[in-house]
């Protein structure tokens, strides 16, 4: 029963979404924050995601708002809203990044042929990890740097597809590559970020916090 | 089916996700069973799936909310209100001219001006005292040199004498004529 609920609460906010979009598109543009109000986090961590620099993914996800007002009468019902959202400002922070002649400062780790096999580099076990972990900044500071260090393409399609839990197919059609792509450049992002993270390394998850290998901090 | 260890690698993803057929899932699942070195690298990328998938991962700079709200009023096409957007600029609109300004203020039930001549005041402070005469037309500063009739004067709050119709001297309040 649970999971009818989530799908009878989901459909009435799609309809209250339409409704919304409906009334915007007719002029009433002062309802528009209230639209984009639940994917404000994901519209700016998309930005940040292509830019890692708070300021100007800040700015992007603004101005990403700024034209999906502007041009929602383009916007078609058949895809999701945040999709075409997302979508927006994964352009927007692409400009900019051009713009900004940022390309120079991508990390050279990881810019290999991506349809060649990843293979991971260490064995360590890594098996139990409580969320509550979470809470320590230090630990998702942690994740950040480690994320931060995979190149765009990984990390673009990681974001959306692991963290702002698009589908394949949508994270496909907001970075206008095959979903084939997406898949290969997931499974490569997910697996350098375990070989990243996984204690036994030397890497930051075990050394920083000091603890001797093998030995869980939780 | 047998598979090797980097063919489960190349199929972690897929099958963390399950969407691998069943036949290639119980290989794989086969091969875990046996070798350790693939079930670390397995529960790994699980946890960094579980992880990062985490709400408290996505975190925004402080104020950002309040930023984006206020780049959106500025920049905003112009475009029709809604009613809740019409009640909510009328609450703001009376809340100004309350607390910070009368003269051309209220939209609601404008004063009618004793002088049909005189051009009504605007942003005059609404607590400010000035003089008025009670059958004269303006309101002045204490002191005006331009007050006709001294004998009949009252003196009340600027807000008041709006109210009750009185324009602000051409002299002494010059600054708060409405152009």
């Amino acid at each position: 029963m649970p999971e009818e609920v989530t799908s009878l609460e989901n459909s009435a906010e799609q309809l209250n979404e339409e409704a919304l979009i409906r009334r915007i598109r007719d002029g009433e543009h002062d309802l528009f924050y209230q639209l984009i109000r639940p994917y404000e986090r994901r519209v700016y961590s998309a930005a940040f995601a292509i830019l890692r620099n708070e300021a100007d993914a800040e700015d992007v996800a603004q101005e990403a708002m700024l034209k999906a007002l502007k041009h929602i009468r383009q916007f078609r019902a058949e895809a999701r809203f945040s999709t075409w959202l997302i979508q927006i400002t994964v352009n927007e922070a692409r400009m900019r990044r051009r713009r900004d002649r940022a390309d120079i400062m991508e990390p050279m780790v990881n810019q290999v042929d991506e349809e060649g096999n990843h293979a991971p580099r260490d064995f360590a076990d890594w098996r139990e990890i409580p969320l509550e972990t979470l809470e320590r900044k230090e630990i998702r500071q942690q994740l950040a740097d480690a994320l931060a260090s995979l190149g765009q393409k990984y990390r673009e399609v990681f974001v959306l597809r692991d963290m702002q839990h698009l589908s394949i197919e949508e994270t496909a059609r907001a970075l206008g590559i095959s979903a084939a792509s997406v898949k290969t450049r997931l499974l490569r992002a997910r697996l350098m970020l375990r070989d990243l993270l996984a204690p036994g390394l030397g890497g930051s998850w075990s050394s920083k916090l000091s603890f001797a290998k093998g030995t869980k901090p939780w | 089916m047998v598979v090797s260890c980097e063919e489960v690698w190349r199929e972690i993803s897929d099958y963390l996700e399950g969407e691998v057929e069943p036949t290639l899932r119980a290989a794989i699942e086969e091969h875990l069973r046996g070798c350790k070195h693939c079930t670390a690298v397995l529960e790994g990328t699980r946890n960094v799936i579980q992880l990062y998938g985490d709400e408290r991962m996505v975190e925004v700079p402080l104020g950002f909310s309040r930023r984006l709200q206020r780049r959106l009023e500025e920049d905003m096409p112009s475009g029709r209100r809604s009613f809740l957007g019409w009640m909510v600029a009328v609450a703001a609109a009376i809340l100004v001219a309350g607390g910070f300004e009368v003269g051309r203020s209220s939209a609601f039930s404008p004063p009618e001006l004793r002088s049909e001549h005189a051009r009504p005041g605007s942003g005059v402070p609404p607590n400010m005292m000035v003089v008025a005469a009670a059958d004269g037309k303006t309101f002045h500063v204490p002191g005006c040199p331009f007050i006709h009739d001294k004998a009949k004067l009252e003196t009340i709050a600027a807000a008041q004498a709006i109210h009750e119709g009185y324009v602000p001297c051409v002299r002494c309040m010059s600054k708060y004529l409405a152009s």
